[in-house]
């Protein structure tokens, strides 16, 4: 069921397939062009395996700048051309709070606290709308404009 | 290049390798000087933002780093580049705006996240972002998680 096998791809980031899921983690300081590696990576890895979401794990990166959100946006968006979702797990408190400030809004990026969150938060999804809209319903809309990320309540 | 007791520094800025020192950097300068770990993410976040600027927008350049002295410690970055400089810097700095394929957040968000901002800029004259942050004197509840 969870039979996982690494999916190739350059750089030194991580992409495991969980069932229908892509689990991929981000670690460290990523160079501009192995973030952009990963983004075609990704693309190509779900198309490949046909998978339903695409899990992002963030709790390793120190910093996202307006760089790397857009990275993670648009792995977001290529994700979803292809009929995935897309979460984003685990961003630190810090990181959150930065990025409220720098005022990146990256609309359409799903947040969860962990990667255990995310990934029942796809299979939720996958179970109660296999063909409807994948949209937003019961998922968490990163919009930090409003003042609200969404990843915590105090 | 990081002595010991390293907060100076004067980092060039070539390539996307050398935005990833710049940030190890920054890092390592703020947390020596007991930044909590807010204070170092949201500088260092500013920094790789203006870093990426002088690389991509400036061709290149370098960032110096240096202590302030003063009621409680703080650092100055300075970001330099010999690039065709930004003619309307209202404009730069306006949220959005950007002449390349960016989000156009860089400058205005870099500017948000430190205490002192500062462009010396002309057209044909290169360009020099100056930031300075001070370590915040309050203990921070908050910083737990
Ligand atoms: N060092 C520089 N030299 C010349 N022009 C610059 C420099 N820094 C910024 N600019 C100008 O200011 C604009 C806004 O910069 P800003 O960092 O906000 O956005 P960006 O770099 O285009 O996109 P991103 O959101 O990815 O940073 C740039 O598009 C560029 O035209
Ligand atoms: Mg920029």
């Amino acid at each position: 069921m969870t039979g996982s096998f690494p999916v190739p791809h350059g750089g030194h980031v991580p992409v495991l397939k969980l069932g229908d899921v892509l689990l991929v983690t981000l670690q460290g300081d990523l160079h501009d062009g192995t973030a952009e590696q990963l983004q075609q990576d990704i693309s190509q890895a779900v198309a490949d395996h046909g998978v339903t979401g695409v899990v992002l794990d963030i709790s390793g990166v120190e910093i996202v700048d307006s760089f790397l959100g857009r990275v993670l946006a648009e792995i977001a968006a290529k994700a979803g051309l292809l009929a995935a979702q897309t979460v984003v797990a685990g961003m630190r408190p810090a990181v959150a709070i930065t990025l409220v400030e720098l005022g990146l809004t990256l609309p359409g990026l799903r947040t969860a606290l962990s990667t255990e969150d995310a990934m029942r938060l796809l299979s939720a999804e996958a179970e109660q709308a296999p063909q409807a809209a994948k949209g937003a319903q019961g998922a968490q809309t990163w919009v930090p404009r409003s003042g609200r990320t969404c990843r915590e309540s105090p | 290049m990081q002595t010991a007791g390293g907060v100076s520094a004067c980092l060039p800025i070539h390539s996307d390798m050398d935005l990833v020192w710049v940030r190890q950097h920054v890092r390592q300068a703020a947390a020596q000087l007991g930044f909590g770990l807010v204070e170092q993410t949201k500088l260092v976040t500013a920094a790789s933002e203006l870093a990426r600027n002088t690389l991509v927008h400036g061709g290149g350049g370098q960032m110096e780093c240096a202590p302030l002295e003063g009621r409680s410690p703080g650092l100055r970055l300075t970001f330099s580049d010999d690039g065709p400089g930004i003619a309307d810097l209202d404009q730069a700095l306006r949220d959005g705006y950007t002449s390349g394929d960016g989000l156009g957040m860089g400058l205005g968000g870099a500017r948000r996240l430190v205490h002192d901002f500062s462009v010396d800029s002309r057209p044909g004259a290169g360009t020099t972002v100056t930031v300075a942050v001070w370590k915040s004197g309050a203990p921070r509840p908050r910083e737990e998680r």
